[in-house]
């Protein structure tokens, strides 16, 4: 533990580079009180909050520019196509893609895998051919591959994580060979805060001619991509963990793979010509952009990446870093208290178990204290496995987070043990 | 505290920590399992029917204090019941958790009347009702993995 003036004299420091408590002004959302408790909102890697100009911007699409998108002469829908594609160039700017027409927007990550598994995985995969993903998968990584190997006879392998939860890279690079033809991972464990080392990765799956699939969903809100410095070839984000409306996501595509790939669904605004004999698609990144998309949440998307730029990844992401150091301190000192997911490279999750207590029971508790986490299996079951745990509790931190909130979080846990008697 | 208090009541705690009738029961003629993809809890019962009466009752799996203890304490209510007194029990029981107190008849609740607390928590009730949909399925006799979703 630190002593006291040193932990204020982190407070002080922290408070010149990074005034927290002025930030917090900018979501609503935060200001409110849960069984007549602060609301503390600890469960940022299920969905972020939004901050007021994310809102304000939805709310002004709908009051003033709503209409539809790339087909009306009228003004409003001229207004409403220029928002909807700034919001591609702030999405390719955000991640650094060469070109915006790499951009693809979808309802969010799982759409985005799911796309690429069909239709790049299965003109790609045959039978007898390898997708190779990792244990610390989102089941919406797992899934989608798991229906393409079905499909195509395909084999579905899993390189194996070690106690911390980080990937063995050993083991990872023996599984690659001459049939795997696409590698879909995380880039941060949503249950571990696990950084995948990414540029290794895909550098190795290249080297065998594999195709490289980003699951982004928990990296975009907490640390700088760039997708032409990783060399992935696809690269999916969902908007509401970086502070936007949910049912918008970002898939980024190499534009010479998307190119060449079939469509995913058909209908309007994807094809540049139809007759009952043959229809020609439209260029991308329009040819998977089927039917009226998600305008406003796209414009929402759009101004969650204005709020990120003008506050600064970099700066947001030191906090929270401060924030992990500071809470893992905490709460490895809590006897009974085991951490799951101890890689030397990690973002602000804290994910725990309790000895004698589950995890759904550290949340109720927690919650009649107005703190607000996840509990289960985060939707990554065959983790759980592998850790031998039936779920975790997890508190997952975002820059609008303090160190007083962990504090309350701490001292909520030692009430979870009182109950208990743990 | 006092709604907490309320949920997690000593006799809850109690079973949630010791659960009685765990193991596996190895004359038993009707199986089922449940599963609460929420949260991951998992329950297997096993059931041994003599002609209409609940001879013997037991479970395994793993889950939070609140499920854990409900199948303890309904292995416990069960036993020497008869199927339509164990089907009567799971209503009675099933309005107690969802706070339907007009329904509620709590003169044969007996244990069963600490999970009163249950239902100032709308999200733990599928907790408390686990254990029991998954009896329903093994006395149906279908046999069919019971999902709380």
């Amino acid at each position: 533990m630190k002593a006291t003036s040193e932990v204020l004299a982190d407070r002080a420091a922290d408070a010149v580079s990074f005034d927290v408590q002025a930030i917090r002004e900018d979501f609503p959302i935060l200001r409110q009180e849960v069984h007549g408790k602060p609301l503390i909102y600890l469960d940022n890697a299920a969905t972020s909050q939004k901050p007021a100009s994310v809102l304000e911007a939805t709310t002004r699409y709908y009051s003033s520019d709503n209409s539809n998108i790339h087909r009306g002469v009228h003004v409003l829908s001229q207004r409403a196509t220029e928002q909807y594609e700034e919001a591609r160039v702030k999405s390719q700017r955000f991640i650094n893609a060469a070109g915006s027409e790499e951009i693809i927007f979808t309802r969010g990550t799982t759409e985005a895998i799911n796309l690429v598994a069909n239709s790049f995985g299965r003109s790609r995969v045959a039978a007898g051919d390898e997708v190779l993903i990792t244990t610390m998968e989102h089941h919406s990584n797992i899934v989608p591959w798991q229906i393409l190997c079905e499909e195509k006879g395909a084999r579905l392998r899993v390189a194996p994580i070690n106690d911390e939860g980080e990937l063995i890279l050993e083991e990872f690079e023996k599984l690659l060979n001459e049939r795997t033809r696409i590698v879909s991972l995380v880039h941060i464990s949503n249950a571990l805060g696990t950084i995948n080392p990414l540029r290794r990765v895909i550098e190795s799956a290249h080297r065998v001619g594999a195709a490289v699939m980003v699951d982004g969903a928990q990296a975009a809100p907490h640390t700088r991509i760039n997708v032409q410095e990783l060399d992935c070839d696809f690269y999916a984000f969902s908007g509401h963990k970086v502070y936007g409306p949910t049912g918008i996501g970002v898939l980024y595509g190499k534009a010479r793979l998307l190119d060449a790939m079939p469509p995913y669904q058909g209908g309007g605004d994807m094809i540049s010509s139809v007759t009952f004999e043959k229809t020609t698609y439209n260029t991308l990144p329009y040819k998977f952009e089927a039917g009226t998309p998600n305008i406003a949440g796209t414009i929402g998307l759009g101004a969650a990446i204005d709020y990120v730029n003008q506050l600064g990844l970099e700066k947001m992401a030191a906090h929270e870093h401060e924030l992990l150091t500071y809470g893992a301190e905490l709460l490895t000192g809590i006897p009974g208290l085991r951490l799951i997911g101890t890689a030397k490279e990690k973002a602000a999750v804290l994910s725990f178990v309790l000895e004698g207590v589950h995890p759904h029971d550290v949340g109720t508790i927690l919650d009649r204290e107005g703190i607000a986490i996840r509990t289960g299996h985060h939707c990554t079951m065959p983790l759980m496995d592998r850790f031998g745990i039936p779920a975790t509790s997890r508190a997952s931190l975002a820059f609008y987070n303090t160190k007083e909130e962990i504090d309350v979080l701490v001292a909520g846990i030692h009430k979870v043990k009182e109950v208990f008697s743990a | 505290m006092t709604d907490l208090q309320d949920l997690y009541q000593e006799l809850i705690l109690d079973h949630g920590r010791r659960p009685r009738n765990f193991r596996r029961l190895q004359d038993a003629n009707r199986t089922a399992e449940g599963y609460n993809p929420l949260c991951g809890d998992k329950v297997k019962i096993f059931v041994q029917m003599d002609g209409d009466v609940v001879k013997d009752i037991s479970f395994e799996g793993s889950g939070c204090a609140i499920s854990t203890a409900s199948a303890s304490i309904m292995t416990e209510t069960l036993k020497g019941k008869t199927r339509a007194e164990a089907e009567a029990l799971f209503e009675t029981f099933h309005d107690l958790v969802t706070g339907q107190k007009a329904k509620l008849d709590a003169s044969d609740l007996g244990k069963l009347e600490v999970f009163s607390g249950v239902s100032e928590f709308p999200i733990r009730v599928k907790c408390a009702t686990l254990s029991w949909h998954t009896l329903r399925s093994a006395l149906n006799g279908n046999g069919e993995p019971v999902s709380t979703e």
